[in-house]
């Protein structure tokens, strides 16, 4: 009796420390988000999205207009360059090369770049790109972004490939289907919202990056369209005005930040309702 | 228990090697012949020595314990162990007179000829009409209502139009068990193959699907040469004209179904279909 008494009381004990450990975590989730909210909520205004980003105590209170634009063309070419990178390496992965030694060690530099401090990766392309044109550009910051969109994008779209059945590409290759074919008209349809899912976490991920950028896109203070010069960019405006001592600025960057934060968010809960439907399917094949 | 007396039928007299020797053949030509066919597993041998003809527009059906290399036996036909690194085949196989083991075979093109249906019902990503045109398109040069006619022919082959023709934009995914692996084999005969290979075809589907895939098989058997590796005993003896035997990776005995299940020549074939192991 006292056995099982003792056993019961080491559950709870395991079953309250966990629980304990969950509540801190969101705890300081919703804190941060409480903060962000109570604080970003005042700067949300239409003015956002059609003014430039002001200078120090300025008359106009001006916008994010040039960062978020800066933002969104970086990170769309970011993702349009790593995600077929990522997408491709992932299918060599999974099909092509599934038990080759290259492939082994592929898998292995993606696992250490999936980890990797994203500012590395902005001193890298600071190195092959900033440095030989001389100075900062949002070509470079698309880039950097690229490099980041790749490990995400190459490890889901591995797993995926994965989860389709053997027995559906062998009965593409019993038809006589060349694995190039296969892959096209019947893995990627089968895995395809997975693989989205991969790129819409690759989007998460690099839209909120501020370290690769400062190295590579910096900043700008007007609207510019020119990806050979410097561009703003959300995560850096965030940078540089939340670190001012002016309050409108301060408050832009809280703004900012409120924004990324509701991207990011709308983003992973498309992923995750994609991951969803695609396990429904899943689940039908049996 | 039977045994091979000296009052034995016709048949059971040439008491030599079965495997030496090719089954009477009541129905088509040849199709397919096998000779000396070996098989590795890596270094694990897992056909020893396979010696038998096939017949064309004749359902044969191989029978055996599980890891008797019957299911091996049938990936053989159409190559499909290629797609797996370390299997080898060694030997002659012979369909329609060329050697498929051959270095030189186009593989796709053997598939092609060679169509597979597998255990599990494995419809594509796709439509109902798109999964049976699927490989019409491999193959290419097909389109408009010849594509049509094609597919829709295929599906009443495999006797499934009935319940599909007013779902063909459907989602293959969307259909029963037993439609799927109708879908499938519709799929695969739409390239008119010159040999069916079917996989246990209806280990996992009901009863009545079950009846609706074999008598999908009797109504092909005009067309094809047939082979099906199945466990179920009762549905080797139901529609198949030639039933093997297999056991531990040799082919232990091969002939007329009604014979095979009637009156074995060997011991072993006996013990497995009397039910004493397996």
């Amino acid at each position: 009796m006292s056995r099982r008494r003792f056993r019961k009381f080491k559950n709870g004990l395991f079953l309250g420390l966990s629980m304990m450990a969950t509540l801190a975590g969101l705890a300081a989730l919703a804190a941060i988000l409480f903060t962000l909210i109570a604080h970003g909520l005042a700067g949300i205004s239409p003015r956002l999205f059609t003014q430039m980003t002001p200078v120090p105590n300025a008359d106009q209170p001006g916008g994010l207009l040039n960062a978020i634009f800066g933002s969104a063309v970086m990170t769309a070419l970011g993702i349009l360059v790593g995600g077929p990178i990522g997408v491709l390496a992932g299918t060599y992965l999974a099909e092509y090369g599934r038990n080759s030694r290259l492939s082994t060690a592929v898998r292995f530099i993606n696992d250490v770049l999936l980890s990797a401090p994203s500012i590395i990766v902005g001193l890298f392309i600071y190195e092959i790109i900033v440095v030989p044109m001389g100075h900062f550009s949002a070509l470079a910051g698309a880039l950097s972004l690229a490099v980041l969109a790749i490990p995400v994008t190459l490890r889901t779209t591995e797993d995926m490939l994965h989860l389709v059945p053997m027995g559906m590409k062998d009965s593409s290759a019993a038809l006589g289907a060349q694995p190039w074919r296969t892959t096209l008209s019947i893995l990627y349809p089968a895995a395809r919202s997975g693989i989205v899912t991969g790129l819409l976490l690759a989007v998460a991920r690099i839209s909120g990056e501020t370290a690769p950028l400062l190295f590579t896109a910096l900043n700008n203070q007007f609207w510019s369209t020119n990806l050979a010069e410097p561009m703003a960019n959300l995560p850096v405006v965030i940078f540089q005005f939340a670190l001012s001592p002016y309050a409108d600025w301060q408050q832009l960057a809280w703004a900012g930040a409120l924004l990324i934060t509701i991207t990011i968010l709308v983003l992973s809960i498309a992923a995750r309702t994609l991951l969803a439907v695609l396990q429904r399917q899943g689940g039908g094949d049996r | 228990m039977m045994s091979a007396t000296p009052k034995a039928p016709k048949h059971l007299k040439a008491r030599v090697p079965v495997s030496a020797v090719p089954p009477a053949l009541p129905l088509g030509p040849p199709k397919i012949e096998i000779r000396h066919l070996n098989f590795y597993y890596g270094a694990l041998q897992a056909l020893h020595d396979i010696n038998l003809t096939l017949a064309d527009r004749s359902i044969t059906a191989f029978i055996g314990p599980s890891g008797c290399g019957k299911s091996t036996l049938l990936r053989v036909l159409n190559r499909m162990y290629a797609l797996y690194p370390k299997q080898r085949a060694e030997g002659e196989v012979l369909i329609g007179g060329r050697d498929i083991l051959g270095p030189t075979v186009d593989v796709a093109d053997l598939r092609y000829r060679v169509g597979m249906v597998f255990q599990k019902p494995t419809p594509f990503p796709m439509s109902v009409f798109q999964n049976v045109a699927f490989g019409l398109r491999l193959a290419g040069g097909m389109r408009g209502s010849e594509l049509k006619d094609r597919v829709e022919s295929a599906l009443k082959d495999a006797a499934i139009w009935e319940e599909v023709k007013d779902k063909l934009d459907a989602d293959g995914r969307s259909l029963s068990g037993g439609q799927q692996q109708r879908l499938c084999i519709a799929r695969t005969i739409a390239v008119q193959p010159e040999v069916l290979l079917l996989d246990e075809p209806t280990a996992a589907l009901d009863p009545i699907s079950t009846l609706k895939v074999e008598e999908t098989l009797e109504a092909l058997r005009q067309k094809y040469c047939i082979v099906i590796v199945t466990h179920n005993l009762q549905q080797a003896a139901r529609v198949s004209d030639v039933t093997g035997f297999m056991f531990l990776g040799e082919l232990i005995e091969i002939g007329p179904s009604n014979e095979l299940f009637t009156a074995p020549k060997n011991r072993k074939t006996d013990d497995y279909i009397t039910g004493r192991f397996g």
